[in-house]
């Protein structure tokens, strides 16, 4: 784990403690390069590119928004979205399909299936 | 007299080397490199810029405030720390990586098949335990198929002894049942919630391994328009065991990065993983101007995200167990500030 913690600090976004989750969402949907990724969610949260790796910054808009914070942390109070729950917020906020929440919609017998609509 | 400052060499050993060594090393790599893939050698400014990373006795160092790239880390999901889940969990929490990878400890597409059902069933936990992005990622590894440990004759045996039609017969019927379990198994960890997928360490037994993974990747894009795909190579230059297949008429064996990423875009992917081994008889920064060198002009014709492999012996991170965090941090620097990489 050593290396990953190092690459982590030296140049990785934060993933959930930061947007960095949401930026890799928009790569890996949209196939956006960095600069894209990041403009494209900040412009959707509101903030600017560099708050996207502010975790100071970001705790207020993930909570904000219900996007889901650290779930191992105790200043997260249960009534906040986590997990499935942000995964729901997420997709909404980002105007993405997200496989796990059209699953789950479909299992449920929530209507609405974007999964296959296209990226 | 020059001072000696500490630097790591490619296996990790730690050296000590004078600023005009170092320079020495990085000049003679980007020439070398850019000699072998017939590309340019890195630029001067390049060259003075990873001069100061490399010629810096400071133990730790980083990109600066506001250009962190995305970590797509592979392997971070196996049950070495208490179980699949809690791995899983604490890359996401704890290390703060931006997507994990959910993966089985024989990292093949063939050995997954017959598992599939329980790997499906961690991906679901997964996705309920979990708000990052969770991909499935296995090595495409076309060699398991070729006998004793498959049933297609074995190329590697079949070409010493000249039988050059039949070595690459036999490669391309491996081929096709590689497609088709790699598909098999996306498809069902999309029906578990995957997030994307992940063809790791792309080409390890020469072209038509890499044909594969473009194949199975046009196919699965033509299925799931939003799924991320993820393909990254399993060294600089695609071998040519077969020598003459093609993706789009353009034919595999040769190509060097920037022909990679092109061929990974047109199949669909949503990013590219380059990598470039080490010499462990080279310091860290001959090593990181030989891989910038070589990747540089892949990274003027990407449409798409590229994740450089910055893992233990590829991408400048020295080839030992345990890479010191200098040599990592060091690597993880250079390929953000000289090449704007996406992520690693």
């Amino acid at each position: 784990m050593g290396m990953e913690a190092t690459h982590s600090h030296a140049a990785g976004m934060g993933g959930l403690r930061t947007a960095g989750d949401l930026v890799a969402r928009m790569q890996m949907t949209k196939r956006m390069r960095i600069k894209e990724a990041k403009a494209y969610v900040a412009d959707k949260l509101g903030c600017s590119t560099l708050d996207l790796s502010d975790p100071i910054a970001m705790e207020t808009i993930r909570v904000e928004k219900g996007l889901g914070t650290l779930p191992n942390t105790s200043s997260v109070h249960p009534t906040e979205a986590g997990m499935i729950e942000a995964k729901f917020n997420i997709a909404k906020t980002l105007d993405i399909p997200i496989n796990a929440v059209e699953r789950f919609k479909e299992r449920v017998g929530l209507s609405g299936s974007i999964v296959e609509a296209g990226a | 007299m020059e001072p000696k400052l500490p630097t790591r060499m490619g296996d990790g050993s730690l050296v000590q080397m004078t600023r005009s060594e170092l320079r020495a090393d990085l000049e003679d790599a980007t020439a070398l490199a850019a000699k072998r893939a017939k590309c340019d050698p890195l630029e001067q400014d390049e060259l003075d810029h990873l001069l100061d990373i490399y010629a810096s006795p400071a133990r730790f160092t980083s990109v600066d405030i506001g250009e962190e790239v995305v970590l797509s880390n592979d392997g971070t999901g196996t049950k070495y720390i208490g179980s699949v889940g809690a791995d899983l969990q604490i890359y996401e929490q704890i290390v703060g990586v931006d997507m994990v990878e959910l993966w089985q400890i024989d990292y093949s597409y063939k050995a997954v098949k017959p598992n599939i059902s329980h790997e499906q069933q961690w991906m679901k936990i997964a996705q309920m335990l979990l708000t990052n992005p969770v991909q499935y990622g296995a090595m495409s590894d076309l060699g398991r198929y070729s006998q004793p440990d498959g049933p297609i004759p074995n190329w590697s045996e079949l070409l010493p002894l000249g039988r050059i039609d039949e070595a690459r017969q036999a490669q391309v019927a491996a081929k096709e049942l590689l497609v088709e379990d790699m598909v098999f198994v996306s498809d069902h960890m999309v029906e578990a919630g995957a997030d994307g997928i992940d063809f790791d360490t792309t080409g390890a037994a020469g072209d038509c391994d890499f044909l594969a993974s473009l194949t199975a990747c046009r196919k699965l894009r033509e299925k799931h328009p939003w799924l991320g795909i993820e393909i990254g190579m399993a060294g600089e230059f695609v071998l040519g065991m077969h020598g003459q297949v093609e993706f789009d008429g353009e034919r595999l064996a040769g190509m060097w990065p920037k022909d990679q990423v092109r061929m990974v875009q047109q199949a669909g992917a949503s990013i590219y993983g380059p990598a470039i081994n080490i010499n462990t008889g080279k310091s860290t920064a001959w090593n990181v101007a030989r891989a910038i060198t070589f990747i540089k002009p892949a990274m003027a014709v990407a449409e798409i995200p590229v994740h450089v492999n910055v893992g233990m012996g590829v991408g400048g991170v020295p080839t030992c167990n345990y890479p010191p965090v200098d040599a990592t941090s060091r690597a993880s620097k250079a390929f953000v500030e000289i090449l704007k990489v996406d992520g690693y």
